[in-house]
């Protein structure tokens, strides 16, 4: 038997390498693509940078000062500027830029034209900005476009579709490598079965036992005993069951457009109620009004590279393309930055759904508790689809009420009442389920 | 042997020879059993394919996939706006200050709006003279939502576009030139429209502006104008009254308008040992005489010969009580001088003008700033109608009246079909609308731009709360456009106007905010357009019918309007229609009252069924050859005798939903459009009516249910003898039962936190029903239309129940009770205290839930669906109602109120809850309830949670005066009060240690959080 077993060893340790080569092989191929991509993209800005300024200062200064309305190759709130300084005199750029309205009043026909072209959008005056500063801003709008790296998207795939196939290819390994024991543990019993037969050695007959379900049956209180049991794991079951029949929680449904709370909320670090905003004064958080959107998406009609990259990747969304769905609802012609007025609501899928009898209102628990957003919702900012966290039932309800304090600092309405009711009840901190919060007509009406 | 005893079941058993117990033996069950119902005839189950297998088939199959079905929640759709507007936040409720002017009820109102939808009406604190805002204003928001109005302006019945229609109109009316075109109008009392009318009739010479009201204060207006020179109407301040003597006129109900219960309330409720003294003579059983301290009844033209009396004529010939009641009357004014004051409401030029000049030196009438809500001349309004019977009439052209359903020309329809033109302005397809040749979609007057002159000086203005439903377009806009100013929009032309004419310096957005606004202006009015050839009054036209009145033989007629529908305007409105007459307490119907005496001698009758439901009579009301057929017959307590009423608005037939279409059309009967009749005979006719009429027992039986004392008594005697609480025997010792030892219940501490608490002063309360329709708008509460209002399964959370004493006063039915002695005395005697007095005194209650403190219904229910917070309330969980009815059984208020069925998109209740547009009228605070649940008065919980939410928000202590119910703030005359009782400033804690409050059934002991003011009456004489 052992010899059996050595003699197989070395294809078994040779098939393991093999598989490990293979995972390693081609992630290292896949890094190497990457750098490759990154070498193209920096290689073609330092020659690109000419004239008389400092490309990196300049694009330091583009992007706080000027990048909110303008874009590069893409007409925004103001023109695209690339290549901008070849179309106007550079000293009447200086005067543009530090106060174009002053230029306006001037009279000076080029400028009226401009702000005319422009819907009439004042540009903000940059006093502040010397005219090196505005040199090094001219010439990082110079700089040519980097030629969309057409490799990138590919490499990526490639690269995280190998990092797949690596696991596939070591899952089907391993999967070969159990095979093959458990074919060589047969080959063995098989082998010392002959070899016994071969010596002559004989088995002891079992005695026949009668089958274990008669025996089972025949054991009335093992049957009594298992009938109970099942019957009350059955029960045990359908209760779940039946208590989770409306309970969405973890319900994420399509949406009409892919709305990512993990970018607004997480990376860009938007506070809930900006959007969300009658949470406070209201008992519906609100699905914020398409308006509210174009407060920021005016100006942002594409999301960055990385995050583009990574809504390909990982989701499996063209952000870019989401953004659009936005423009076409609410109707903004971004060509022209003017809105067509043709508008087309957003039917999005209700997520939270409380019943008709049960009030709830959120003010209450936002302004008057100062309740963080996420304590009934979850990290939001996680989310790259929103979903329901909490199970939004009435026992949860209660029972957060009954561990929650009342929130009185500060607040004059409370103070009466809280003092008197903590005199009573023998306590320093009230919960909301001592202040009344737990009887029905508070939410059911 | 026992079992030979026999039981009997009626007293019917006793006669051998009754039909009924032989029928009866014969018939198991007394209705017959719907067999046919349920099983369909023979023929069609015959014609099935379905063998009894495949039906449980398909039963098992449904009922498993409906059960699998219920498990996958719904997808629900939320949109957002694309633009939301600024000042809308979902959730948070916007008001919005406008007036509303249908041409019978005028009023300053609030309207709430949800979302951008109104959904309550509200009064505005703000109007000081805003008119009252009654029971039909406060419904007036469903009217909106209704279904049936008129969506496209229409030609020849089809729908055209707006600038079609303004073509036909200009080819028609170039077609008309130089024939005689009538614009038959509603009063609109908007200065500006009526200047926008000149410009009209300026254009078009051949078009005359006539001013109809369907009810008509004709008389009234051509007294005042004939002593002061302007059509309006006197106002009255009763709270400064006295002494009030009303011939006649139901000033608490629509009397010139109404809108005085307030300032008469006011008056009414006992101050430093004061209060008025209300004096009424009247025919009907009125509002005001319900809430007289004296009341008598006198039939029209005795009410002449009354009002003569009182005046300095003689009261001879009068009957004996009558005459008595005059000199006391009379006495009492006297004395109270300028302080007293004499009202009417007798179509007579003459009688109308005694009351000016009696009226005239006191401090009550105010002439200087009279009302200008009725400007219609009865005389003008009479040559319109006899001159399209006659044709030398055109063409007509209607806003906001509906003649062909109210002129009282039995040739009138018919006359109007033929005529070169007719067009009407029209909100719904009324009777005028549908014979119409050109209807003009109008809006409501919430979608409407407007303003209003309710008193001289005060301008209120009408702005939209919602932008217009349907393809209408108001008729100041048709008119800039006929008149050549088309690129004017109405709202630029009001703003010039109000901002030239009336505003001054002051601004308009602040006008438009606060919806009233105070001006010395002078502006022209409407009353200054018609022909001034009237003034010169030939009163024998307007008063013939009474003066000669008396010879005509016959009965008096005085057509009247109810609280509910007034004068039909919102006559598809269903709460208006299920809102029960305050003095019949009958709803969905109207019909001719009759004294009990006159009713025994005709052999009409009344009686309640086993169901509890009132049957009555019908009777044929003929008048010169006007023959109303099948008007059913209620016999009211105090009317006249010899005397009969009848409602008008009701018997409408077009756009109008069948359920709708109620009662019948009384006003062929008003004949020279004036409110008394004479000469009219009643014919019974053969059938029975049901009513649906929510009160069952119309006496107290002497009980202390509501509570009343007189002004003598209550100066002077201790409050323990007229209002003591009552006792109970503990170890042979009486205590009170409100003593913490006569409680079976251990009781909370209720002093922490808000304990709310409602106060209803019995003195102010007029009965008129404003509380009850706000409940409903702020509740949800279903219709549930007549049928089941007659089963007694009407929903109104909030009800007024109305007592008639069956001695002359309450006070001597409670003596009646005390002296019953022995078997035989209590058996007759208590029988008796059943019925009314022919003149009864009347009282009112208002009943909710009583938010009993140690509540029976609580303690009964299975579930734990209805149980007490701390702050007073009694909550109702219908989500955890299972519907076993133990709290109905065990509430001694009988206010619970039970879903039998589903009245929200169900076809069998086809009211607004069954239609998408009546929806939009539900609150959304509110849960519509479902079949199989309870549901009663939450003391508006929503509201008082929303109070505590704002101040929480706001860190701050709740204001005093801030917590309100629907009902406490729909109340014109502050008998319903609420607040927190546990704040010490409020109101409601002064009211509850007033020593006149009492609770209702003290006795049973339950602890209610609702309080009663006890009723005082002014028995004082001069």
């Amino acid at each position: 038997m052992q010899k059996v077993k050595f003699t197989n060893l070395p294809s078994i340790v040779s098939l393991l390498l093999l598989a490990v080569l293979l995972t390693f092989s081609t992630q290292m191929l896949a890094q190497a693509d990457s750098t490759a991509v990154v070498a193209e993209q920096a290689a073609p800005e330092t020659p690109a940078a000419e004239g008389v300024g400092d490309v990196e200062a300049g694009e330091a200064l583009f992007k706080s000062n000027c990048a909110a309305c303008h874009k590069l190759y893409k007409k925004s709130t103001g023109p695209a500027l690339f290549q901008v300084s070849q179309k106007y005199d550079r000293e009447w750029l200086y005067k543009w830029i530090k106060n174009s309205q002053e230029l306006i009043a001037s009279g000076d026909a080029q400028a009226i034209k401009i702000f005319e072209e422009n819907n009439k959008s004042v540009m903000t005056a940059f006093p502040g900005l010397s005219n090196t500063d505005i040199d090094n801003i001219l010439a990082y709008t110079d700089t040519e476009k980097a030629t969309p790296p057409p490799s990138t998207e590919v490499a990526g795939g490639a690269a995280s579709s190998s990092g797949g196939v690596s696991n596939n290819i070591i899952l089907g390994a391993l999967a070969l490598v159990f095979l093959l024991l458990i074919i060589m543990l047969v080959l063995v019993n098989n082998t010392l079965k002959k070899i016994a037969a071969a010596n002559g050695v004989v088995y002891e007959e079992k005695q026949k036992r009668a089958p274990l379900w008669k025996v089972f049956v025949e054991n009335q209180f093992l049957v009594l005993v298992t009938a109970i049991f099942l019957l009350l794991s059955a029960g045990y079951f359908m209760y779940g069951y039946f208590m989770q029949v409306g309970v969405d929680q973890g319900y994420a449904p399509v949406q009409p457009i892919h709305y990512s709370h993990r970018i607004h909320a997480g990376d860009n670090q938007i506070d809930c109620k900006y959007c969300h905003s009658s949470a406070r004064k209201s008992k519906t958080s609100g699905i914020p009004s398409l308006n509210v959107c174009m407060n920021c998406h005016k100006n942002i009609s594409e999301v960055s590279d990385d995050t583009y990259a990574m809504g390909q990747e990982e989701y499996g969304v063209d952000y870019n393309k989401e953004i659009q769905k936005l423009y076409k609802a609410v109707g903004w012609d971004a060509a022209n930055q003017q809105y067509t007025g043709e508008t087309e609501p957003v039917k999005w899928v209700r997520i939270h759904n409380l019943p008709d009898f049960a009030y709830f209102n959120h003010s209450q628990h936002v302004t008057v508790a100062g309740i963080e957003c996420q304590k009934c919702h979850g990290p939001v900012e996680e989310m790259e689809i929103m979903e329901q966290f909490s199970p939004l039932t009435m026992g949860w309800c209660i029972n957060c009420h009954r561990e929650t304090n009342v929130n009185v600092a500060g607040n004059e309405y409370y103070k009466e009442i809280h003092e008197q009711l903590s005199k009573k009840y023998g306590v320093d901190q009230l919960t909301a389920a001592q202040m009344g919060g737990l009887e029905c007509g508070k939410c059911h009406y | 042997m026992s079992n030979n005893k026999k039981y009997w079941k009626s007293v019917e058993e006793l006669d051998e020879n009754s039909s009924i117990v032989e029928t009866l033996k014969q018939n198991e069950f007394v209705a017959p059993i719907p067999t046919d119902d349920f099983l369909g005839d023979k023929e069609t189950l015959e014609a099935s394919s379905t063998t009894r297998r495949d039906f449980l088939k398909y039963v098992g199959f449904s009922t498993a996939a409906a059960s699998l079905a219920a498990c996958e929640g719904p997808v629900i759709k939320s949109i957002p706006y694309v633009v939301a507007p600024d000042e809308i936040v979902p959730g948070v409720a916007n008001y919005y200050a406008t007036t509303m002017a249908d041409g019978f009820d005028f009023a300053n109102v609030l309207v709430k709006t949800r979302e951008g939808r109104p959904i309550k009406i509200e009064r505005n604190d703000l109007a000081k003279h805003g008119g009252s805002v009654n029971a039909r204003v406060h419904a007036s928001v469903l009217s909106m939502y209704d279904k049936n109005r008129v969506q496209n302006p229409m030609i020849g019945g089809a729908d055209v576009t707006w600038s079609d229609f303004d073509k036909a109109v200009a080819q028609k009316m170039n077609e008309m030139n130089g024939k005689e075109v009538v614009l038959l109008t509603q009063t609109f009392a908007s200065p500006s429209t009526s200047k926008l009318i000149k410009e009209f009739t300026a254009r078009y010479a051949n078009v005359r502006h006539v001013i109809y009201d369907a009810v008509s204060s004709s008389e009234a207006l051509d007294a005042f104008q004939n002593k002061f020179g302007t059509r309006a109407l006197a106002d009255y301040d009763f709270s400064k009254a006295e002494v009030i003597v009303s011939v006649g006129a139901d000033f608490i109900g629509d009397w010139q308008g109404g809108g005085y219960e307030a300032g008469y309330a006011k008056g009414r409720i006992p101050k430093n040992g004061k209060m008025s003294k209300h004096y009424q003579f009247e025919a009907n059983m009125s509002l005001a005489g319900a809430n007289a301290d004296v009341r008598v009844p006198v039939t029209p033209t005795q009410q002449l010969q009354v009002l003569k009396a009182l005046t300095g004529g003689s009261a001879s010939g009068l009957p004996e009580n009558v005459a008595a009641a005059v000199s006391k009357a009379k006495a009492h004014l006297q004395k109270a001088g300028g302080k007293g004051v004499l009202i009417t409401n007798l179509p007579d030029v003459q009688a109308q003008a005694m009351v000016l000049n009696y009226n005239a030196g006191g401090q009550v009438m105010d002439t200087t700033k009279p009302k200008m809500t009725a400007m219609g001349n009865t005389q003008e309004v009479m040559k319109v109608m006899n001159g399209v019977v006659s044709g030398s009439i055109k063409g007509l052209i209607t806003v906001g009246v509906d003649p062909v359903y109210s002129f009282p020309h039995k040739d009138f329809a018919e006359a109007y079909k033929n005529l070169d033109m007719s067009l009407a302005f029209a909100m719904k397809p009324d009777a005028t609308a549908v014979v119409a040749q050109m209807v003009a979609a109008t809006p409501h007057y919430l979608e409407s731009w407007g303003d209003v002159q309710l008193k001289k000086g005060t301008f209120s203005i009408m702005q939209p709360t919602i932008k217009p439903l349907f393809n209408t377009r108001q008729f100041q806009e048709c008119l800039l456009k006929w008149t050549g100013q088309g690129e004017t929009k109405y709202y630029d032309y009001l703003k010039e106007f109000m901002q030239g004419s009336v505003l001054g310096t002051s601004s308009w957005n602040q006008a438009v905010h606060d919806g009233v606004v105070e001006s010395t202006a002078e502006v022209t009015t409407d009353a200054d357009t018609t022909n001034s050839n009237s003034l010169q009054l030939d009163s024998s036209t307007s008063n013939g019918a009474l003066s000669s009145a008396a010879q005509n033989g016959g009965m008096e007629l005085v057509l009247y309007t109810k609280t509910g529908l007034g004068s039909g305007n919102q006559a598809n409105n269903p709460w208006l229609q299920e809102l029960p007459d305050p003095i019949s307490r009958a709803s969905w119907d109207n019909y001719v009252t009759v004294s009990k005496a006159d009713a025994d001698a005709m052999g009409l009758e009344n009686y309640n069924v086993a169901n509890g439901g009132l049957n009555g009579s019908y009777v044929h009301v003929k008048m010169n050859g006007v023959t109303v057929e099948n008007v059913p017959v209620l016999i009211q307590p105090g009317q006249a005798k010899g005397s009969i009423g009848l409602a008008l608005g009701y018997g409408q037939k077009e756009g109008i939903q069948e359920e709708m279409q109620t009662g019948v059309n009384a006003y062929p009967l008003y004949s020279n459009f004036s409110a008394v009749q004479t000469g009219v005979t009643l014919e019974k006719a053969s059938g029975v009516h049901e009513f649906a009429c929510v009160q069952l027992h119309n006496t107290m039986m002497g009980r202390d249910i509501i509570k009343e004392t007189t002004l003598e008594i209550f100066n002077t005697k201790d409050v323990h003898y007229w209002n003591a609480v009552p006792e109970v025997s503990k170890d042979h010792q009486e205590i009170p039962v409100t003593s913490p030892d006569a409680d079976l219940w251990e009781g909370f501490d209720r002093s922490i936190g808000h304990h709310f608490n409602l106060s209803i002063d019995l003195n102010a309360c007029t009965g008129c029903g404003a509380c009850v329709i706000a409940c409903h708008a702020e509740n949800n509460v279903p219709v549930v239309g007549k049928d089941e209002v007659r089963k007694s399964r009407d929903m109104h959370w909030l009800r007024i129940d109305r007592y008639y004493s069956s001695e002359e006063t309450f006070e001597s039915d409670l003596e009646k009770k005390e002296n019953i002695s022995g078997l035989g005395s209590s058996l007759s005697e208590y029988g008796e205290m059943e019925n009314a007095s022919a003149n009864p005194q009347v009282a009112f209650q208002p009943v909710m839930c009583q938010h009993c403190n140690h509540a029976p219904c609580e303690t009964v229910c299975p579930v734990a669906a209805t149980s007490h917070g701390r702050q007073g309330q009694n909550h109702m969980a219908y989500n955890r109602c299972v519907g076993t009815r133990y709290c109905a059984n065990n509430c001694p208020y009988k206010v619970r109120r039970f879903n039998w069925f589903l009245y929200a998109e169900n076809d069998e209740f086809d009211y607004h809850m069954n239609n998408d547009l009546g929806r939009m009228v539900l609150n959304p605070d509110v849960v519509v309830r479902s079949r199989g649940v309870m549901e009663k008065c939450s003391m508006c919980i929503q509201m008082t949670q929303k109070t505590i939410l704002d101040a929480k928000r706001d860190g701050r202590p709740v204001k005093n005066g801030e917590f309100k119910t629907a009902c406490s703030a729909a109340c014109e005359t502050g008998a319903i009060a609420f607040g927190d009782i546990n704040a010490e400033k409020s109101e409601i804690h002064e009211l509850k240690e007033n020593k006149r409050m009492y609770h209702l059934l003290e006795a049973v002991g339950t602890k209610p959080n609702v309080f009663y003011q006890t009723k005082v009456r002014n028995t004082n004489e001069a």
